[in-house]
């Protein structure tokens, strides 16, 4: 009996990839085990085995076909005792996993409509589009050829090309002196890196993601943030740590959490969480240059996402200032990472009802620019604040607090949140979904702020 | 508990003896940590020092005798029992205890205290208030000279009960997988706060904890400094020649508490006596100088006189320094 090789998942947030080499042809006799095809995502190229025995009859996606869908059919196996697997039912295994795929955040950009220029880049700067991935590489690299001082370190930033492709092709630009591959050891990389800040280096502490730097937390916070103001002003710390924050996809409890509000909570420390690319890359190059300590908060489903970057020599955004992604009169939308995305959508839906929303892109959390939030409500008296994190505490409830203190007349409605639920992540896919906010609930939330139902 | 371990006094090879200048100069920075710590006991119980204070008494030679090892652009960072790293490395005392009284002439603004202060001018980088954590500063710090191309050293001290912390393992780790040119400084002053080292450690020799690391260790009298100098001289040269991280076990004691607030049960007044009779640092050079008559009574007399007044004038200063400004409250949170 035939049996269809489908294109596998290799990794949680995988849903295409390219199929970029056949290793069999059609007649070839595969075993188990044997490497029949490679395929590329934009985080790295991996193989495929077969899992089952028999002769290739028809290879039915070509060599170097790009966005091949997952649990698509690439080829068919043909059983060499056909009739012996009939009588025992049929052989139904393919490469790749069985479970039905489950749903995922989507790669792609969701549309913006109708995009506000952000202010601090010139009017008629040339564009060119990236993938965040991409631009974060660009401004690492930027600032290590400017500064000999700019080294990075981490977990498979090297030999492997960093394991979300962020770090890929530094090392063979810039050697193993300045991209050095750690053992796992979060709490000492990250304490030898403020250590090497202290001796007047400029480390890139990468954590292969923000979940295993809770590791590390007491160099991050007592050493990096504190010593500054425990000497006296004399021991500045000019180090970032950066990886990806928050839910990936299905990688449950303990891989899925969102640190904005742990490290916005402590003086001492600079945090930024942008969304879109050009942020990516001119706050990654200003927090590489601030003298202070930087927690650069990204996110592993924004990395591919394509947005457009200005193609200037220098492309350098202050930290600290939140920008006003579309103008709108009725309600103020304020989010920040890959939140933005789902306010974005929301803003959309809520257009075609006549609802026009303002939306803030936060970008950096400490300092927070409570400013522009406040100057937002004081035209539309209405908010609503949207994020991956938590609830309690969280940054929303800092948001809300600042709007009814500093804003408090303005206001038609409570500040509202639409955050994360206020449970460890679930794995099982139903479940993922509902504890994370949704576009229905910022629309929801949007309407409520209105008292339209 | 074992008395503080003298064999390797006692065992170690002749050597020749060091010259009457650098003899003298040890037993000046040895007597100045002890004057000074005194001292700072005494402005603790008139509640002019607050918070935690935890005195160096009983362990100056083990500072004096690495810091005669090092040289310029050499780093030192430790742990919270710091004023004797901080007075052997050159810093002000007067500046030192204004620290310690919380005033704004203190070398931190009145803003650190006594676990937090350093100096970038003298290469002292803390002073750090959590058990262990300068580990992985110390090892960053000797990164950054390899990273530069220098030969110069970094010192990284803890103690006994800093020795049971992960990241000094992760620190072990990275230091030898790449060479890095720390010397790990254990102060072995045989308590964990209140807790015997036989109490807390499976193996209780320090200098074996680099083995597998591969990284070498020995273990040294911490109450010599001469023996301290020379274990001293040997890592360092060792560092310099780009051979890696290397371990140094010193065996000292302290005298005093963990901090002023220990209530002493767990070791016998008896105990602390017995070292103090038989094994004091400062004892152990004024007999060599004055057995050798490198000097006399007087001459160290002398030294005692101008080391009471630099205490005092120490003392003096960090009670007339005035409180820090209001407006320092916010300062130095961020460049």
């Amino acid at each position: 009996m035939p049996t269809e090789i489908l294109m596998p998942a290799l990794s949680p947030t995988m849903e295409e990839g390219k199929l970029a080499k056949w290793h069999v042809k059609v007649g070839d006799k595969v075993t188990s085990g044997d490497v029949i095809a490679e395929i590329e995502t934009d985080k790295a190229t991996m193989e495929v085995e077969a899992v089952d025995e028999g002769v290739v009859t028809k290879l039915l996606v070509d060599e170097g076909t790009e966005g091949v869908k997952v649990n698509v059919p690439i080829a068919v196996l043909q059983g060499e005792d056909e009739p012996k697997a009939k009588a025992n039912g049929g052989a139904t295994a393919s490469t790749g996993p069985a479970a039905k795929p489950a749903p995922k955040v989507s790669a792609a950009a969701p549309a913006a409509v109708a995009m506000a220029s952000d202010p601090s880049i010139a009017p008629g700067t040339p564009m060119v589009t990236m993938t965040v991935r991409e631009a974060l590489r660009e401004a690492m690299a930027e600032e290590m050829r400017r500064d000999p001082a700019v080294f990075l370190m981490g977990e498979e930033v090297g030999q492997y090309q960093g394991a979300y492709k962020i770090s890929q092709g530094l090392l063979d630009e810039f050697g193993p002196k300045r991209v050095i591959d750690t053992p796992i050891t979060e709490q000492g990389f990250a304490g030898l890196g403020v250590g090497a800040a202290f001796g007047g280096l400029r480390p890139i502490v990468e954590f292969m993601t923000w979940n295993f730097a809770m590791q590390a937390i007491d160099q991050i916070i007592n050493s990096a943030g504190k010593t500054l103001y425990m000497s006296g002003g004399q021991m500045g710390c000019p180090i970032v740590f950066r990886g990806p924050n928050g839910a990936s996809a299905r990688v449950a409890a303990q891989h899925s959490q969102s640190y904005g509000s742990w490290y916005a909570h402590v003086p001492g420390l600079k945090v930024v969480a942008p969304y879109f690319a050009a942020d990516a890359k001119g706050l990654l190059k200003a927090a590489i240059r601030d003298p202070n300590p930087v927690i650069f908060l990204e996110n592993e489903i924004v990395y591919g996402r394509s947005f457009d970057v200005p193609k200037v020599d220098d492309f350098v955004l202050p930290i600290g200032k939140a920008r006003v992604v579309r103008e709108g009169r009725d309600v103020t939308l304020v989010s920040y990472s890959i939140t933005v995305g789902l306010v974005l959508q929301a803003a959309e839906a809520l257009a075609k009802e006549g609802i026009e929303a303002e939306i803030i892109d936060l970008r950096s959390l400490r300092p927070l620019d409570t400013e522009t939030v406040i100057a937002s409500v004081k035209k539309t008296n209405r908010i609503v604040t949207v994020e991956e994190g938590w609830p309690i505490c969280g940054i929303a409830s800092e948001i809300a607090t600042q709007v009814m203190e500093q804003a408090f007349d303005h206001l038609d409605a409570p500040p509202t949140r639409v955050t994360g639920k206020d449970v460890p992540m679930p794995y099982a896919a139903n479940l993922e979904k509902l504890a994370l906010p949704s576009v229905d609930d910022v629309i929801a939330a949007a309407k409520a702020v209105l008292y339209r139902s | 508990m074992a008395k503080a371990d003298t064999a390797s006094r006692a065992a170690a090879p002749p050597r020749p003896m060091p010259g009457k200048d650098a003899l003298l100069r040890y037993y000046r920075e040895m007597l100045l940590i002890r004057r000074f710590e005194e001292k700072a006991g005494q402005l603790y119980g008139m509640g002019l020092i607050g918070g935690f204070c935890h005195l160096y008494i009983g362990q100056e030679a083990v500072v004096v005798g690495m810091q005669a090892a090092i040289g310029e652009g050499d780093q030192v960072i430790t742990a919270y029992r710091d004023h004797g790293h901080m007075l052997a490395c050159g810093m002000d005392p007067a500046g030192v205890m204004a620290e310690l009284t919380g005033r704004s002439g203190g070398y931190s603004k009145g803003k650190g205290g006594s676990m937090h202060m350093f100096s970038r001018e003298k290469n002292f980088f803390g002073g750090h208030g959590i058990v262990g954590a300068q580990l992985p500063l110390g090892t960053g710090l000797a990164f950054s000279n390899k990273y530069k191309g220098t030969d110069r050293v970094c010192l990284t001290y803890f103690g006994d009960g800093a020795a049971n912390q992960g990241q000094v393992y992760e620190s072990f780790n990275m230091a030898e997988l790449w060479k890095l040119p720390v010397v790990y400084v254990i102060e072995n002053n045989q308590y964990a706060m209140g807790t015997a080292i036989s109490r807390s450690s499976a193996e209780t020799h320090l200098y074996k904890r680099g083995a597998s690391f591969n990284i070498p260790g020995e273990e040294v009298d911490g109450m010599d400094v001469l023996a301290v100098r020379d274990a001293g001289d040997r890592a360092v040269k060792w560092c310099r020649e780009g051979k890696g991280p290397i371990i140094l076990e010193m065996k000292t004691y302290r005298y005093r508490g963990h901090s002023m607030s220990d209530p002493a049960k767990y070791r016998t007044r008896e105990e602390v006596d017995h070292v103090r009779e038989t094994a004091d640092p400062i004892d152990h050079v004024r007999k060599m100088l004055l057995e050798s008559k490198l000097s006399s009574e007087d001459e160290l007399k002398e030294i005692d006189k101008d080391i009471r007044a630099v205490v005092n004038h120490a003392a003096e200063f960090a009670q007339s320094s005035p409180e820090p400004d209001p407006s320092e409250l916010w300062t130095d949170t961020i460049h």
